[in-house]
């Protein structure tokens, strides 16, 4: 038996250990001792050691994150605060390197965004925040350490970027996280979607915001690192609570449509063929108030203003073969050149069937249409069908 | 019963060697979602991929630990992969193939020497 693939990386040029590979040179997160003890099997993620799986596998797990909630450890992700100056001229700051409206995010409020290149590529995707006197951002893992030095290339010295590695971050999601965390603070339940607010949980002060990676109702929550594997162990010691791994992680924002890094987003894909453009407000768009001013502004306003060439879209294998990151599609069961590719693809074990996303030409990408993936050399049917997978649970 | 290195599990039966993976193996792959099975009367040499799996986690594939022709597929598995990680070393048994060249089965190894070498 050879092993192909695995769930992937946030950045596809990572290796992806094989089984039996080598561990060391891993980093660990503060939960790691709490990961073996939970019968994870660990694996090598974006240089951290974390668990692909528990006991249950990740078919379970995901069953369970959509049915109940699942607790994610994802304190591999940088957390990293921009200060030192006024809220205003750090949010503008911000703007000149990402096509996002920063300087109208209100206090206490989070959105998603991304980093973009001179050619209009994504370099990474992040959420920010606006806390008040500062502004706190959630990058990949993998992308951490150019975020990093992008940040204070551009930023520094008028403003502070500083690397939170004192903190844990989890996530709490599922539709019974709500009642999970609101029996710690009551405060949680009353969060919007997308709200950033400073919560006491079980006396840990922590910054928590109402979002997630699932598709599902949830939370992430900083703490500090000395008190997360405690506070863990509380919120699995409720029995709606179980732990879940980077599989289950996998395979719940594919089916919630959501990109990955390195699979379906880098710095060859535009904001408006990856279906991001409603991130980036008229405000920053040819007509807006502060119109262009971040890199890549031209190809990536042309695209948004001309269409694209091709667009990304959900994909739905219509045999039971799960299709991967990576293979082509085709117009016709025979000849011609590929008209796309698929970049996300596996089982989806809430949908119970094989599920996937892709770039396809323009052309070609409207619900319905039916196109093939080469799998091992046969061409197998594949429709075209709207994202999400399943229908969105978050608290709007 | 033999084993291989790539996980896969050797049992005679009359003149046929019945062919799967380990409990092992089946741990490490997770949930089996897709099964692709050689068609019966297929002649394969040694390491030819013969066999598709696809769990939740992993794509993989068994390549022929000999050479002969593929008589008997267990048709279970493609309605039921999950059969799998219920009893690989039992009911999950791949195919049957009627071996042309028995030489390999020597170098395989002994239920002892595999849990050895995964341990």
């Amino acid at each position: 038996m050879r092993v192909e693939t695995e769930v992937p990386n946030e950045k596809s040029q990572n290796p992806v250990p094989r089984l039996g590979a080598p561990m060391t040179d891993l980093l660990k997160t503060p939960l790691f001792d709490l990961h073996r003890e939970l019968g994870g099997k660990m694996v090598g993620f974006a240089g951290y050691n974390l668990p692909v799986q528990y006991k249950p596998g990740i078919m379970a797990e995901h069953l369970h994150t959509r049915e109940k909630a699942s607790l994610f450890d994802v304190s591999h992700m940088g957390q990293v605060i921009l200060s030192g100056a006024p809220l205003p001229q750090l949010a503008m700051a911000l703007e000149t390197l990402m096509p996002m409206d920063v300087a109208g995010l209100g206090e206490g409020r989070q959105r998603y965004g991304f980093f973009t290149d001179r050619n209009g590529g994504i370099l990474d995707d992040l959420m920010f925040a606006n806390r008040g006197d500062h502004l706190f951002l959630v990058v990949n893992a993998a992308c951490k350490a150019d975020d990093i030095a992008r940040l204070k290339a551009a930023l520094e010295p008028d403003i502070t970027v500083d690397e939170i590695t004192d903190r844990a971050l989890l996530a709490l999601q599922g539709p019974r996280a709500e009642t999970v965390l609101a029996a710690l603070d009551p405060a949680a339940a009353e969060m919007r979607f997308m709200d950033i607010h400073n919560l006491t949980l079980e006396g840990v002060e922590a910054w928590v915001t109402r979002s997630g990676y699932t598709g599902e109702d949830g939370y992430e929550i900083s703490l500090p690192a000395d008190k997360a594997d405690a506070f863990a162990r509380r919120l699995l010691a409720n029995d709606d609570v179980q732990p879940a791994g980077l599989g289950a992680r996998n395979s719940l924002r594919l089916e919630a449509g959501l990109c990955l890094y390195g699979n379906d987003i880098d710095a060859t894909t535009l904001p408006g063929e990856a279906g991001l453009g409603w991130a980036i407000p008229k405000v920053r768009r040819r007509g807006g108030d502060r119109a262009g001013g971040f890199p890549g502004a031209d190809p990536i306003l042309d695209q948004l203003e001309q269409g694209a060439a091709r667009k990304r879209g959900g994909l739905r294998p219509e045999g039971r073969a799960p299709m991967r990151e990576g293979v082509d599609l085709f117009a016709d069961e025979t000849g011609g050149e590929p008209v796309g590719a698929i970049t996300s693809g596996g089982f989806g074990p809430s949908v119970g069937a094989a599920v996937a996303m892709g770039y396809v030409s323009a052309d070609l990408a409207s619900v319905g249409t039916r196109l093939y993936g080469d799998l091992r050399g046969k061409r197998l049917p594949v429709e075209v069908v709207a994202l999400p997978f399943v229908a969105p649970g978050q608290k709007r | 019963m033999k084993f291989t290195e790539e996980h896969e599990w050797l049992q005679e039966e009359g003149d046929l060697i019945v062919i799967g993976i380990t409990e092992h193996a089946a741990e490490q792959l997770g949930d089996v979602v897709f099964i692709e099975l050689p068609e019966v009367g297929t002649e394969v040499v040694r390491d030819d991929e013969v066999v598709v799996i696809e769990s939740v986690k992993a794509a993989s594939d068994i390549l022929a630990p000999l050479d002969g022709e593929i008589v008997e597929v267990n048709e279970a598995l493609t309605d039921n992969p999950a059969l799998v990680n219920e009893d690989a070393q039992g009911d999950a048994w791949f195919f049957k193939i009627r071996p042309s060249d028995l030489t390999p089965m020597d170098d395989y190894m002994d239920e002892a020497a595999y849990k050895d070498f995964v341990s």
